[in-house]
């Protein structure tokens, strides 16, 4: 019940960033469109089959522990959590990329866009940037669950830290879809 | 021969084991003395004891409290004349914000919960400890790393934040001082918060005691509830919101800076999403504590137990939608301006519940004049001028004249600190001999009591016609008409910090020198006052099973009403 509360918390995290991004959206629908064009579709929809096939992996691995099924429950794990990091790789030519064209907060390419350009890059780094965190974050609740596992406090009869671990992977994924149409598929 | 004196050395053996064993069992030691893993200060702080992390909540607060309140003396004084008095306008800047920041977010955030809900909501429940002991201890933690970090900026160059406790955009974006450690500290503060309230939403949906019903729990308990909830939907928000200053600061991002495209009224928005449900996690646990005063101090059951108990889940939930009567001079629009008038109204109204209920607990009850009741009195009286000025404020018409004004300080302070201080210096009172076993000194008490009271009034309620008159607030000089009110706030503020550092002398002194209190001395019926003062580690031997109704005062009702009926 701990978890479900604290991911109400991270929702509204979130939250407040989605309502700034609408109401900027509001206000300067034409250069969000335009702002849009310039992210790559392709690595975006890679990443979300990424992530949604990691929590996919996550949750396979609390039926294997509940079945009893130790090393296989571990092997979801590591699984999800390689997920994980090609996902931060993708990201890291994404920002990459736009770094080399002169894409990043205070550039002064940036500057001279028009307002709504700005705004989007601004939120693009900020709640991309929010999510990879929370990404890395997830990363080391499954690296701790995992090591509870190998060592037997988590196991057939007592997997709520598992569960609960599992959780908070899915928050992770449930707020890429979300970022990825808004980012990504506008137009 | 030898076969006799051997039974009798057995016989000894034997009485003085049982005589042992029995003392062992009558006599545990109370949760100050247990030995446990650590000794000396480390039992202190790699505690999971909610009783020992709500008072090292206590000591942490106090200090800060008491910077706070220098800051506010110090302040007026400065206020004593127009021009400068004893410092200058960049370090009034500086002090307004700091008064605010620790008074707000390190004394009356985590307030009431973080010490009393801490100490008594297991005890009150009939638990052993809350749900999760360890994050309780993380809790403790990060508000002492949040509150160091905020006041890091006192020691850098550039000076702490001048911004007011709202670090409204641009300023905050653009000020040289150092804005960055207040708004960090206030992020680190958050998640204390957050993790506190989660804590206490599941400890009390999973922790009950066998029979403790929802409708049989405590009031303060209720309280504890709403506030939690409030705690863990308001606070991610001013988190998302101070973080995007930080960013905008540091990387430049634009999210609020008019220049880049951003829009500071989006800001306060934003920043009052929190900040005002941020007022009723202040506010609730006073009046969950005054709920729990009352009942045994008129020796009557509350007067509308149900209606107390949903008017607090009112309050959060209403208290949630009203956030823009802080910005009504922003240029919304006209419906939206209405439509939040209208519901700050409808949110007085689940207060004004609370006030009318207590008040018919206490008509015709058999009341006691002790300390805690005082305090109490003083609650009511200066929570429903807050209260009533709170509303004069949502009027439209008259807010457009008093918005930023002195009248905008005198109410908040009134419900702030005439409201929640004093439930806390109530709760304090009341609570004080099962916390630490001693009974303070009663005429220190009511003295102090007395002087806070009127050196409270007199500091802030000529504020109301300073505010009217037309003195704007965080002014540093003004016009010489307004000086006469300033300096009988300001001799106000001498009355009141007298008689607060007299309250606290007396409780500190208390400590040592205080008569032994006894389990239950006030006749409380909550289960906090069946186990001993102070209570045993686990608080209790075996779990109670509850039957009674929290507040049943029905042996202490007259027979003439009991004919009546």
């Amino acid at each position: 019940m701990g978890m479900w509360l604290f991911l109400f918390t991270e929702l509204i995290l979130f939250g407040g960033l989605f309502i700034v991004y609408a109401v900027y959206r509001f206000k300067h629908p034409e250069e969000f469109r335009l702002a849009a064009a310039e992210l790559d579709t392709l690595v975006g929809t890679v990443n979300t089959i990424i992530l949604l096939t990691s929590s996919l992996t996550v949750a396979m691995s609390i039926t294997a522990l509940q079945e009893g099924k130790k090393h296989l429950s571990l092997l979801l794990i590591g699984t999800t959590i390689l997920f994980a990091v090609a996902f931060m790789v993708n990201k890291y030519f994404e920002w990459g990329h736009k770094f080399s064209l002169g894409i990043y907060p205070g550039s002064p390419d940036l500057t001279n866009k028009p307002q709504g350009e700005i705004l989007y890059f601004g939120l693009y780094f900020v709640m991309t940037g929010l999510h990879a965190l929370h990404v890395i974050i997830g990363v080391v609740v499954l690296l701790f669950v995992m090591v509870f596992i190998a060592r037997g406090s988590v196991n057939k009869d007592s997997y709520v830290k598992l569960e609960a671990g599992g959780l908070y992977w899915h928050l992770v994924d449930i707020i890429w879809i979300f970022l990825f149409p808004l980012f990504y598929l506008i137009h | 021969m030898r076969a006799q004196r051997r039974e009798g050395r057995i016989r000894k053996v034997l009485e003085s084991m049982t005589t042992a064993t029995i003392a062992a069992e009558t006599v545990e030691p109370d949760f100050y003395h247990v030995k446990g893993k650590h000794g000396g200060i480390l039992s202190w702080l790699l505690t999971t004891d909610h009783k020992r992390i709500g008072l090292m909540y206590l000591v942490a607060m106090g200090v800060f409290f008491l910077v706070a309140m220098t800051i506010g003396v110090l302040m007026r004084l400065e206020l004593l004349g127009p021009g400068k008095t004893i410092i200058d306008p960049q370090t009034y800047n500086t002090f307004f914000t700091l008064h605010g920041v620790i008074m707000i977010f390190l004394f009356i955030i985590p307030g009431l919960p973080a010490v009393f809900g801490n100490f008594m909501l297991p005890i009150m429940i009939g638990a052993k400890d809350v749900f999760f002991p360890r994050l309780n201890l993380l809790s403790w933690y990060l508000y002492i790393a949040g509150g160091l970090i905020a006041l890091i900026g006192l020691f850098l160059p550039g000076g702490p934040a001048d911004t007011g406790w709202t670090f409204y955009v641009p300023y905050s974006i653009r000020s040289s001082a150092n804005v960055m450690p207040s708004l960090f500290g206030a992020f680190v503060l958050g998640f204390s918060s957050i993790l506190t309230g989660l804590n206490f939403i599941t400890t009390i949906q999973r922790m009950r005691a066998p029979g403790m019903t929802w409708f049989k729990m405590p009031l303060f308990a209720w309280a504890l509830y709403s506030t939690g909830w409030i705690q863990i939907l308001a606070t991610p928000i001013i988190g998302i919101t101070l973080l995007l200053v930080a960013v905008e600061r540091f990387f430049g991002v634009g999210i609020f800076d008019p220049n880049l495209g951003g829009d500071p009224v989006l800001y306060q928005h934003l920043f009052w999403i929190y900040s005002h449900p941020a007022v009723y996690i202040m506010v609730l646990p006073g009046l969950g504590a005054v709920s729990e005063i009352i009942p045994v101090f008129a020796r009557r059951t509350i007067f509308g137990y149900k209606f107390i108990a949903f008017s607090s889940i009112a309050i959060a939930s209403v208290g949630s939608l009203v956030w823009a009567h802080h910005m009504f001079t922003v240029g919304m629009s006209g419906t939206g301006m209405f439509i939040f008038s209208f519901l700050t109204f409808l949110v007085s109204i689940p207060s004004a519940i609370k006030v009318f209920n207590w008040i018919a607990t206490l008509y015709k009850g058999s009341i006691a004049l002790d300390v805690p009741l005082l305090f109490v009195l003083s609650f009511i009286v200066q929570f429903s001028i807050g209260g009533f000025t709170g509303l004069m404020l949502g009027a439209l018409a008259v807010n457009i004249h008093v918005q930023d004004t002195y009248f905008v300080v005198s109410h908040f302070h009134y419900v702030m600190f005439g409201g929640m201080g004093f439930a806390f210096f109530a709760a304090m009172h009341y609570w004080y001999p099962k916390m630490f076993g001693r009974m303070y000194a009663n005429k220190p008490a009511k003295i102090a009591w007395l002087m806070t009271t009127i050196g409270f009034n007199t500091l802030y309620f000529p504020m109301f016609f300073l505010g009217y008159l037309g003195m704007p607030r965080r002014y540093y000089d003004y016009l010489p008409q307004y000086q006469t009110i300033h300096v009988i706030a300001t001799v106000g503020s001498w009355i009141m910090v007298l008689g607060i550092l007299i309250m606290i002398a007396n409780l500190l002194v208390g400590l040592r020198r205080g008569t032994k209190a006894t389990a239950n001395p006030w006749g409380g019926q909550t289960l906090e006052w069946t186990v001993a003062s102070p209570p045993t580690l686990e608080n209790f031997h075996e779990i109670p099973t509850v039957t009674r109704d929290p507040y049943d005062y029905s042996m202490y009702e007259r027979p003439s009403t009991e004919a009546a009926k």
